[in-house]
């Protein structure tokens, strides 16, 4: 039999005493105003990526996961959008009062992003290998004949078969899982510390799902980088990311090392959404139904007060619905915002 | 539940070597037309009360098969028996009538229901077109079903916008089951949703299949849900089924290579976890131009010579158990 057996470091703190933080987020808000009025989306999130781990922003649509990862490299459209507080640091600078000017030379060099389809990175007039030859022009000091090689090189190392061809090729003659590892390729070419990851499997295959996060894997193991992955799918969590952060209605609920957070969820969220995912590791009888949450996710106009998710919550009580819960440390490095676990 | 469906209960729908091509132009340009085999003889028979998965990935034909079992497309080749009944020989009348007791569930319920009008009137229109009940009972009818399926019969006043993707897949639920249907058709019913309201609508499905007596045919790409949800299940890859078997056998002992390593690339929420992973290269082939042999061939990790050569035919290995591989065999 030909398995190949996969072995990750993941899942594993890096083996230094205090990882530095490449990105640290305090007290980000952000809104949204639609017909004159301000919606807000995300509502003072702080968290910081260390050195070499891949964390995990998890969530439902709407919880403020891919605005907050937008905000970083402030690609968020203003107006409508507005950041309303908050610092995000990087090194010594905050990203958010970097001038035009200079935060254009960290993006694609210090911070690259790579999205759920590709097709809206990717620009469907320039070929592939153009673009990433752009790229590396643009941010590293490489002539125009060594930038093509090192592209090659790029596109051979994201696994895509006889890549002197596909350099010469438009992102539309490419297949999806190809299309992602030319927009993966281009985003480590000027070897970045932080790669923001927005749902990079989500419109992939299950199979093609597999070899792009082990290519994330192999890419972090090989080149140290910080990756920030966000995603709805606890199964990609649990695959590839060291820690986790999961926010409901624009706020962070709870955090904590992974292996940590799926043995002992704290959150009520956290362990409905792990229940209510219908899994391989139930046993052989089948469970007739599955553990749902109930309701649906608020709107960004009517959060409820107190705790946000009180309403859908199966054990909310009196202080749940007036009080609001703050994010507080229950063990070590592991953090929930809820008054009945802490 | 799997062992609820006997081999003696009455075959609702059947399939025969059902094939669907279509036409694809290479180009703009090109006058050379070439030809998409998205369904490439497949069979397969769901019994009364049953479930049946059809699972693969993008492209593997099987909402195309979704469509053509209800003649909402016309097959190149083969036939489909309901209740007996070969669809494709039915006059447009007797196809018409007999569309009461098959319906369909689509995977997005915003492209899929009519912005423009109330969902009263959506649920309203089943009864118009079959000519069923007067304007009293149908009002009570309506407001039945939006019980039925978890709203509150005053939101028939809304429109499909002022509703989540999740209440909406509701509506569209509860369109499919208005006239009592013997047969529903799910297409990804629940892959647009979000986590927490996925189970609520596969729930949902589950307590209509017990309380209405209905049979789905099942179509999704996510393996984990099948597993909850299906009774047996087909798996398809390029326009074929490559695995049939009841859902215990094939989550326990897979017998494709393709059926296994979907298995194995589904992430666990366990981490930590060192996993084995058969290796797959590569992505689907085109369906413009399949690969010669065993359609898997060229992804296969345990691939030999005589998968190049030869089609393997799906045969019976166990009772119940099909699977199309020379190696398996």
């Amino acid at each position: 039999m030909h398995y190949n057996s996969i072995e990750r470091s993941n899942n594993e703190l890096p083996k230094k005493n205090m990882p530095t933080s490449e990105l640290r987020v305090q007290n980000l808000k952000i809104a949204f105003s639609s017909n004159g009025e301000e919606q807000v989306a995300v509502r003072g999130i702080s968290y910081h990526l260390n050195q070499g781990e891949t964390l995990a922003l998890v969530g439902e649509s709407g919880c403020g996961k891919t605005v907050s990862a937008l905000s970083i490299l402030r690609l968020i459209p203003q107006p409508p959008g507005k950041i309303l507080d908050g610092k995000i640091l990087f090194g010594k600078d905050d990203l958010l009062k970097l001038p035009a000017k200079e935060l254009r030379e960290r993006r694609g060099r210090d911070i690259a992003m790579i999205f759920q389809d590709p097709m809206t990175c990717l620009n469907p007039v320039l070929t592939v290998g153009e673009q990433i030859i752009e790229t590396l022009l643009r941010h590293t000091a490489i002539t125009r004949t060594a930038a093509r090689k090192k592209t090659i090189e790029l596109l051979r190392q994201v696994d895509i078969p006889s890549p002197q061809q596909k350099l010469d090729q438009y992102p539309h003659q490419l297949s999806g899982g190809m299309r992602q590892r030319a927009m993966i390729a281009m985003a480590v070419s000027c070897s970045p510390r932080v790669l923001i990851a927005d749902e990079p499997t989500t419109a992939l295959d299950v199979l093609v799902q597999a070899q792009i996060l082990d290519l994330l894997a192999q890419l972090k193991e090989e080149t140290l980088m910080s990756i920030l992955l966000i995603t709805h799918d606890l199964g990609v969590v649990a695959e590839i990311a060291q820690r986790v952060l999961v926010m409901y209605a624009g706020e962070i609920v709870e955090s904590g090392p992974v292996q940590g957070l799926f043995r002992k969820p704290l959150h009520p969220y956290t362990t409905g959404l792990m229940n209510s995912v219908p899994t391989l590791e139930h046993n052989q009888e089948k469970i007739h139904r599955l553990s749902e949450i109930s309701g649906t996710v608020p709107s960004l106009s009517q959060t409820p007060p107190g705790c946000p998710f009180h309403p859908r919550c199966p054990s909310a009580e009196a202080q749940c619905r007036t009080e609001k819960p703050v994010l507080k440390e229950a063990t070590p490095g592991h953090t929930v915002s809820c008054w009945l676990n802490q | 539940m799997a062992s609820s469906v006997k081999i003696s209960d009455p075959v609702l729908l059947q399939a025969r070597n059902l094939k669907k091509y279509f036409s694809a132009e290479s180009s703009n340009y090109s006058r050379s037309s070439q030809t998409v085999r998205a369904l490439d003889g497949v069979s397969f028979t769901l019994r009364e009360g049953e479930t049946l998965g059809l699972v693969g990935e993008s492209g593997c034909g099987k909402s195309t098969a979704a469509r053509t079992v209800l003649r909402l497309t016309e097959p190149t080749a083969g036939e489909v028996y309901f209740r007996g009944q070969n669809l494709f020989e039915l006059s447009h009348n007797d196809l018409r009538s007999l569309r009461k007791e098959m319906q369909i569930i689509f995977q997005d319920p915003y492209a899929s229901l009519n912005p423009r009008k109330r969902v009263r009137d959506i649920l309203e229109e089943p009864f118009d077109i079959h000519r069923f009940v007067n304007g009293k009972e149908r009002n009570e009818r309506v407001a039945w079903l939006m019980e039925r399926v978890g709203l509150s019969a005053d939101q028939g006043e809304k429109y499909p916008h002022e509703f989540s993707g999740g209440q909406l897949q509701r509506v569209g639920i509860a369109r499919a089951i208005a006239l009592h249907p013997r047969l529903v058709v799910a297409d990804e019913p629940v892959s647009a949703l979000d986590v927490s309201i996925r189970a609520q609508v596969i729930n949902l499905l589950l307590d209509l299949k017990e309380s209405m007596a209905i049979s789905y045919l099942f179509i999704s790409h996510d393996m984990a849900v099948v597993r909850h949800f299906c009774d047996r299940i087909a798996v398809m890859y390029l326009g074929k089924i490559v695995e049939l078997a009841n859902s215990t056998q094939l989550y326990s002992t897979p017998q494709h290579p393709y059926t296994e390593a979907l298995l194995q690339a589904i992430p666990r929420m366990d981490p930590g976890s060192k996993k084995q992973r058969l290796k797959v290269r590569g992505d689907l082939p085109s369906a413009i131009d399949p690969p010669k042999g065993c359609a898997f061939q060229t992804r296969c990790p345990i691939s030999e010579k005589r998968c190049e050569e030869s089609i393997p035919p799906l045969k019976e290995i166990g009772s119940g158990h099909h699977a199309a591989c020379f190696l398996r065999n």
